[in-house]
Parts: C-alpha cells; structure tokens; sequence
C-alpha cells in the first residue's frame, strides 16, 4: 500500500495508467519488428492527442476524436516511412527532427484549446459488474481504451505468432534481402507496418488527452511518454506480451511517484516523474548483461539461466538499416 | 554552385510553404506572424543582444555535437550536460569564503566544463560498458538531471522562506559577467563561444583525434584493426561534447539568468542537435545557422503578446528546415543512384 491507495484502488489506476502507453509501445514493437525506427513517438503522442482533442471538442463525438489521433499518428508515419524507407535516409534523424517538429506543432495549433473543456471519455460499467465483489469493482471501473489495451495485446501477439502476414512482416524485418528472394516486397510491408504502427501510437495519444488527463494545454502531462514507449519496446525485448507487462511496470512507478508524493511532501512531484529513467537504464543495463551472459556460458546456475531466459531479447537484424532492392 | 544555390531557394520555399500553412490553419495573419518575429529579432539593440546571447550556447552545443557526431554517436544526452554544467558552476559559485570574484568565476567555469563532461562520460561508459544505446542512456541522463536539479531548486538550494519554479536567489552583483553599456549580452560569452568554434575547427581537422573520429564514425570496426579503439574515442569525443554543453550552462548561470532556474537548458541542447543536422556536420555553417535559430526562437517570444500565437512556431519553422534539408539530400542522393 502506497500513501493513502487501498490496494483495489492502486490496481485500478495502474491499469489506467497503463493503457495508453501499452497501446503506444505495441505501436512502436509493430514498427521496429518490420526494422524501422520511429523515433518521433515524443511529439507524436503530443501532436495526435492535441488532434484528438479539437477534434473531439469540435464534433462533440469522442470516437472521432480517438478516430482523428490515430489519422494525426498516420500522417506522422507517412513522413517517417517515405523518409527512411524510399529514401534511405537515417532514422534516427528524421525521427528525431520529427519529433519535434511535432510537438510545437501541437504547442502552436493546440493553443487556442489550451485549459477549455471538453468532452472525457467516462469508465463504463460491464455486463456482470453487481454481480462481483465491490474490491473487483473498483479494479474493473476502467475506460474503454484499457479494455481496448488488452484485447490488443492479444491481437498483436497473435498476429505475430500464428499469422502469414505476421511471419512477412518479420522476416523483412530480419533479413530484408533475403525476404525480396522469397518474393516479398520489403518496402511495402515496412511502411505499412510504420503506418499501422503510427496509427496506434496516435490512439494512445487521443488516450491521453480524452480519458487520463483529459484536456489540452502546455504542458499536457503526456510529455516524455514517447521516450518511454520506445524505451519499453527495449525493454520487453520486442515481443508484445513483455512490452506490455513492462507498461504496466511504469505505470505502477508513475502511480506509486504520486503516493510517495504524499510521503515527503517537501520534493517536488516532478522529481518523481522521472523515477522511471533512471529505472530505464538499469534495466537496459541488466538486460545486455543477462542476454550477453547467458550467451557466453550455456550452462550457469539455474537462477542465472532463468535471468538469462527472462531478460534475453534481440533485436530485429534489419532494425534501422534501411534495405535498398539490388 | 548552380546546384547549391538551387537547394537553398528550394528548401526555403518547402519550409515558407509549410509554414504559410501552418498559419493558415491556425487562421493567423502569415505576414504579420513573419514581420513580428522579424521585430522581435532585430528592432533593437537589445532584442539583437538577445539574440545574441542564445546564439551563444547554441554554438557552444553544437560544436561539442560535431565531435560526437563525428565518431557516429547520437549525444542527445547534451542536454543534460548543459543541465549538470550550469549545476556544476552554481556550486562554485555559492561557496562563501573565496572573495576575488574572477577567482570563483575561473573556478566555476572549470567546473562547469568538468561537470558536464562527467555526465557525457556517463552516458559513455553506459554505452560502452553496460550495454546502453547512446539515445537512451542520454535520454534517461536528461530526466534524472531535470529531477536533480529541481530537487536542488526546492531543498537545499531554495530561497530562504520560499521555494518555487522561479528559482535559487540571485548572485551578488560581482559575479555577473559584465557586457558593454547598452548590450545585454557578456561579452565574455561571445568571446568564449567563437574561441570554442575555432577550436573545434582545428581539433576535427588539423588534428590527429579529428582523423580518428572520422575513422571510427565511417568504419569502426576497420578502426579497430588499426589499433584505433573505438571505446576509447567515443569516450574521448563525448567527454568533449559535454565539456562544451557544460560552458554553455555556465554562461547561462554568469552571463544570463544571474540564478539557477528549472530550465536553465532551455531546450538548446536539442535545438543544437537540429541544428548540427541541418548544418550537414559542417563547421563552416555553425554560426551562421545558429544565428538563424536564435532570431526565430528570440522573434517568437512577442508572438503570444502580440498576435495570440503561441510561440512554439520557432520550432515548427526550425523542425521543419531540418526535414527539408533531410527531403532535398535524399532525392538528390536517389537521383544520383538512378
């Protein structure tokens, strides 16, 4: 128990929380698994939830709204996708300027929404919900977006497990010449992957500014959202079930930062904001040790090859090099 | 030549274009938007020395950036080696007991420098001991010195009785770096700033460490066959990088803000970033684009006063060079393919 948060209650935000950035981070695991990096994910979020918000505010319609995101992301994925893949430019620079190109844009255009209210997506009840015990009641009061978190999770890990378009898609993403003999066309199935991709992460940023912290403004509250959504791709090791469990792992941190607010009263809650960082980077660190360990010596202890299956990932081969057809 | 010429007006008319749209959208005045920051640039003596005095650790960034960027390595982490720089001069500066004020401000230059490179070296060794990719170590560094620094403003650093955003107390008066009569910008930064950029044009081209880095940026693993170690220079050019951030967050204490704010980076590190890409890693443009980006970012500041704008439409015009310049070198290359 953290601060004044029962423990049904830490669930339910946690699991709030978290459902923006799972539906970002899967964007981004989409992305990468066809070997492009999107590094604009910051400004993106940031520019797709200003859209959602005018949008939704202008048309009263919230599924516009969320509607208007997603196309706000996929414009943002055109340019990335053209960029790197048709011309062969650097990722990571386009990403980058990009991405904050991005987030000013949504300063500029966003500023005469800025504090006016709008429509918020409220929680909704499910079917059954009398019927369950009042602690799984307060956990299962959720927004749309968190089931829509979940069942996506699913949907992706099938996508890529059991499904022929998701096989395509990795394989350009491991060896995009070798998929071209095969009779596929790597930059097709990249940018639609980058597009798709794109039009998540503009869902998670129409989540934001419609249900968590409702509402448009500078700031926002969903600034550096982006980089940790990139940064859990990393951390689940690019497959959709651990990018997932590692979002709700930063939410839990974001959520527990707001209790241990209450705690020491006299450190500024932006202090805590940044709790997840530093995390970041040791995990990251943990994580090359682990995969790099377990790699040199096959048999450790059993506990050091359960950290090893457990923190082993590798990238995608072809991830940020762009394929050019010979 | 031709060709030249040709991309500049080319890329000038993607970014007017795009701008004028983005106005557009907005419902704003174009022409007024673009003779407002024009004004809020040049009308004066001070609004130049304004200008002036962001184009300073502008340029003091970005030349550390075409060190690291020059061994191929992504330093986005110079933010916050600006942050920790400015961090590092304020500390020398608070000690009470030293009285010569240039003495204290020698000190706290050095320190700033040393600050800032500790905290590139940090990231370094995050890449090349722990496995950490440059972007993300960098990243994360940013954030933890954003907390750090505001841990300061508000605990043992905060004015007596109050704490807030606004900042620590002003220095005394003494260890303001001076500027000329009728000029709001110290002198001695511009002297430090052009001092570092001739620096840097000698260590990357007249010197061995300059050859290296290019060795190691372009191949590193050819590199290593010639007894060039990869590590030992990424360690080495972002040591650099973050030596140069470092000064420009002390020229922010001293010759600036005379405090420590919470945003005493102010987004430069980034800015810079932008800026080294749309120089082309070239050093020859450093100045003078920085000078471009410190009028548009000084310009915009009277947008919101005067026409309701937000001022962020600096960025968007700068972003939107860098992804022009980006678009122009990418056809051209695929035209030369072809």
């Amino acid at each position: 128990m953290i601060g004044d948060l029962s423990l049904p209650m830490l669930i339910a935000s946690v699991l709030a929380a978290s459902a923006p950035l799972i539906i970002i981070a899967l964007g981004e695991t989409l992305a990468e698994k066809s070997g492009v990096i999107n590094l604009s994910l910051d400004g993106v979020v940031l520019f797709s939830a200003m859209a959602a918000f005018v949008v939704a505010k202008e048309t009263d319609s919230l599924l516009l709204g969320f509607f208007a995101g997603g196309c706000a992301g996929m414009l943002t994925g055109i340019v990335v996708g053209y960029f790197s893949i048709y011309l062969h430019l650097s990722q990571v620079a386009v990403g980058f300027a990009l991405s904050l190109l991005c987030r000013d844009l949504a300063y500029f255009l966003g500023n005469p929404y800025s504090r006016v209210q709008g429509p918020a997506m409220l929680t909704s009840k499910l079917p059954f919900f009398d019927a369950l015990p009042s602690s799984l009641q307060i956990i299962l009061t959720q927004p749309l977006t968190v089931w829509f978190a979940l069942l996506l999770v699913a949907l992706i890990y099938f996508f890529f497990s059991f499904s022929k378009a998701g096989l395509c898609l990795r394989s350009v993403g491991e060896n995009p010449a070798a998929s071209f003999a095969r009779g596929l066309n790597p930059a097709k199935i990249q940018m639609m992957a980058v597009l798709a991709g794109a039009f998540l992460v503009g869902i998670g940023g129409a989540a934001y500014s419609l249900s968590l912290k409702p509402g448009w403004g500078r700031p926002q509250g969903a600034e550096g959202i982006g980089w940790i959504g990139l940064a859990l791709v990393i951390f689940g090791g690019w497959n959709p079930i651990r990018v997932a469990l590692g979002a709700v792992f930063f939410a839990f941190l974001q959520v527990s930062g707001i209790g241990l607010q209450d705690l020491f009263p006299g450190v500024p809650s932006q202090v805590f904001q940044t709790a997840p960082f530093p995390l970041m980077i040791f995990t990251l660190i943990f994580m090359h040790y682990s995969t790099s360990r377990s790699r040199k010596q096959g048999t450790g202890n059993r506990l050091q090859r359960l950290a090893g299956k457990l923190f082993m990932s590798r990238a995608p081969r072809g991830l940020g090099q762009s394929y050019r057809q010979e | 030549m031709k060709k030249l010429s040709f991309d500049i007006v080319l890329g000038g008319l993607l970014v007017f274009g795009f701008t004028y749209l983005v106005l557009l959208i907005a419902g704003a005045p174009v022409l007024d938007a673009f003779r407002h920051i024009w004004l809020g640039a040049f009308s004066s003596s001070i609004k130049i020395s304004q200008v002036l005095s962001v184009w300073v650790p502008l340029t003091l960034c970005s030349c550390g950036l075409l060190f690291t960027f020059r061994a191929n390595l992504w330093n986005i982490g110079i933010e916050g080696q600006v942050t920790m720089g400015a961090i590092g001069a304020m500390a020398v500066l608070r000690i009470p007991f030293i009285e010569h004020p240039s003495l204290v401000l020698t000190l706290a230059f050095l320190a700033s420098m040393l600050c800032g490179g500790a905290w590139g070296l940090f990231a370094g060794f995050l890449k090349t001991r722990g496995g950490v990719h440059e972007i993300f170590g960098g990243l994360g560094l940013n954030f933890v010195s954003q907390g750090f620094i505001l841990w300061l403003i508000f605990g043992p650093w905060k004015r007596p009785g109050i704490a807030s955003m606004s900042g620590t107390e002003l220095l005394p008066r003494k260890l303001w770096l001076a500027s000329l009569p009728g000029w709001r910008v110290a002198s001695a930064g511009i002297i430090i700033a052009v001092a570092v950029l001739i620096l840097t044009w000698l260590f990357l081209e007249k010197s061995q460490l300059g050859l290296k880095l290019k060795a190691i940026g372009q191949n590193p693993k050819a590199a290593l066959l010639y007894a060039i170690s990869p590590e030992r220079f990424y360690l080495q050019s972002i040591f650099i990088a973050g030596s140069c951030a470092g000064i420009a967050g002390f020229l922010q204490i001293s010759g600036v803000y005379h405090r420590l704010i919470p945003s005493i980076s102010s987004g430069y590190g980034y800015l810079a970033l932008l800026l080294v890409m749309l120089s082309g890693y070239r050093i020859i443009l450093i100045p003078i684009l920085a000078f471009f980006f410190a009028s548009l970012n000084v310009g915009a500041i009277q947008l919101p006063i005067v026409l309701q704008l937000d001022s962020a439409l600096s960025g968007v015009i700068q972003g939107c060079c860098v992804l022009s310049a980006l678009f122009i070198l990418g056809i051209r290359q695929r035209r030369a393919r072809s």
